[in-house]
């Protein structure tokens, strides 16, 4: 009987969004009269970042700082249509619903700017700190919070953009079964190692290293966050939580989360974590969904590392001690 | 239901209401006081989102009665800023990105300040063992460790 180490390595191709009736997110943004901008959706921020990240994308769109740009997730009764915050599909759906808003919400800006100016609108640009300004003649310029007065008092229009973000539901071919059930598909690989013990059956992780292929990382350092995080809920799921009992029978089980098995701070496994950025083609700034894959690889490769260990393949989560020692009871009978 | 006359310092301000004889000082705090800052979690003392110090002590407010408060002092994490600055643990937390839904981060502060006050200079098995009554959904924990230990870190350079 002794502790055994063992090394395991699993990838994972994670999609972002879902197949359902179809994927759709929809954004609509608005200029105060003082030129600052409101998002409107109704997606959840469930402290992943959400609002942080559409205010960037829709002040990159528009040309002003982030500061300016209030998101407003109010009340799915009364905002702008979304699937919701799931599936990895936030930054990528509802990010790409608020890139085509605030493009409509800038060509206003641009057209009322250009009529305070006497330009073509063609011929405007942003400066991102809160300018318009004639290309190649930058002294001619207006600040936004100015066209926005423009716009509302002078003009009687609203600078404002819908967005309406759809990805269809996918029927599978007749004759192949081939479909498309979801897109922008995130990558991710991991190693794992780890210790067991064959007389306990007991399992403990020494180190967990993650590579993250996530796109673009919009927000690098609350994408950090969210992969430092995952990482141990994928270690969590490989080994500890299940709804399910563990002995003897569904009477014996947790009834609620204060039974809910999850390592705790002095379980923590010596983590590593390393993006790689390849932008998406269809992604909001080449972003897609970190938000799940980054939970996933773990799970086979410390299933993996346990084999590695001691020769035997779990292939029930979680990978608990009476799994493993039953698993090694049958190994030594055969 | 028989009321309770309770009368304690909050964060340095006196209170003083009228609970019901058996309510918890979390219930006292949230729904007669309005310092939402405690959090009910599991309601059984077993998750520490409600955590607080009692004259100075941690406690689980949650399973504290508020009629046995009577003229103590009550900090919550409500009160850890001062004059509109942030406690050193509070700046910690934001600058190292140690919370996510913030549920568990009113009561994990109060969990490291009581560390801290006690042991100035804590090692990162101090933080394990000071955090361990508290559940984080989120972060994976180290996030707050880390935060904690640059807190300390921060307080001892001011000392210096």
């Amino acid at each position: 009987m002794a502790v055994k180490r063992g090394r395991g390595v699993a990838a994972v191709n994670y999609p972002t969004g879902m197949n359902l009736g179809g994927d759709p997110s929809q954004a609509l943004v608005h200029s105060t009269p003082t030129g600052s901008f409101m998002v409107t959706l109704s997606s959840v921020d469930l402290g992943q970042g959400l609002k942080q990240v559409m205010a960037q994308i829709c002040a990159e769109t528009i040309g002003v700082p982030t500061e300016q740009v209030t998101i407003d997730t109010a009340d799915t009764d009364t905002g702008p249509h979304c699937m919701g915050t799931f599936a990895s599909r936030g930054t990528h759906r509802i990010g790409n619903a608020v890139i085509q808003a605030a493009k409509e919400a800038r060509q206003v800006m641009l057209e009322v700017a250009a009529e305070a100016l006497e330009v073509d609108a063609a011929d405007l640009e942003t400066d991102g700190t809160g300018n318009i300004l004639v290309k190649g003649a930058p002294q001619k310029s207006i600040s936004i919070f100015d066209t926005a007065l423009t716009a509302h008092f002078k003009l009687g229009r609203s600078i404002s953009g819908r967005g309406m973000f759809l990805i269809p539901r996918s029927y599978p071919e007749v004759e192949t079964g081939a479909m498309k059930p979801s897109t922008c598909y995130a990558h991710a690989c991991t190693v794992a190692e780890v210790d067991v013990d064959d007389e306990t059956g007991e399992v403990t992780v020494v180190s967990v290293k993650n590579v993250f292929e996530i796109g673009r990382a919009l927000n690098p350092r609350m994408v950090e966050q969210q992969l430092v995080g995952g990482s141990w809920m994928g270690v969590s799921h490989a080994l500890y939580e299940t709804t399910e009992p563990y002995y003897p029978n569904r009477d014996h089980g947790g009834t609620d989360f204060n039974e809910y098995l999850m390592p705790g701070p002095g379980d923590l496994a010596d983590t590593e974590i390393i993006v790689l950025e390849r932008p998406a083609a269809d992604g909001p700034y080449g972003a897609k969904g970190p938000g799940e894959m980054c939970a996933n690889p773990q799970i086979p490769a410390i299933a993996n590392a346990v084999f590695d260990a001691v020769g035997v393949r779990i292939d029930m989560l979680p990978i608990t001690p009476e799994r493993i020692l039953r698993a090694l009871r049958d190994q030594r009978a055969d | 239901m028989p009321k309770v006359p309770v009368q304690f310092t909050l964060n340095g301000e006196e209170k003083a209401e009228f609970v019901d004889s058996g309510a918890t000082l979390l219930k006292a705090l949230r729904d007669k006081i309005g310092d939402h800052s405690p959090k009910g979690g599991c309601h059984q003392g077993t998750c520490g989102a409600c955590s607080v110090l009692v004259d100075g002590e941690l406690k689980l407010s949650c399973l504290v009665l508020a009629e046995t408060c009577q003229g103590a002092s009550v900090t919550t994490a409500a009160g850890l800023a001062e004059n509109g600055v942030l406690h050193p643990l509070q700046r910690a937390f934001i600058d190292g990105f140690a919370a996510q839904c913030g549920f568990c981060t009113p009561g994990m502060l109060m969990a490291a300040k009581s560390l801290l006050d006690r042991v100035p200079n804590p090692t990162r098995d101090d933080v394990v063992e000071a955090i361990s009554g508290n559940i984080c959904r989120c972060t994976g924990y180290e996030p707050i460790i880390q935060a904690v230990l640059t807190a300390a870190r921060a307080n001892s350079q001011n000392a210096a």
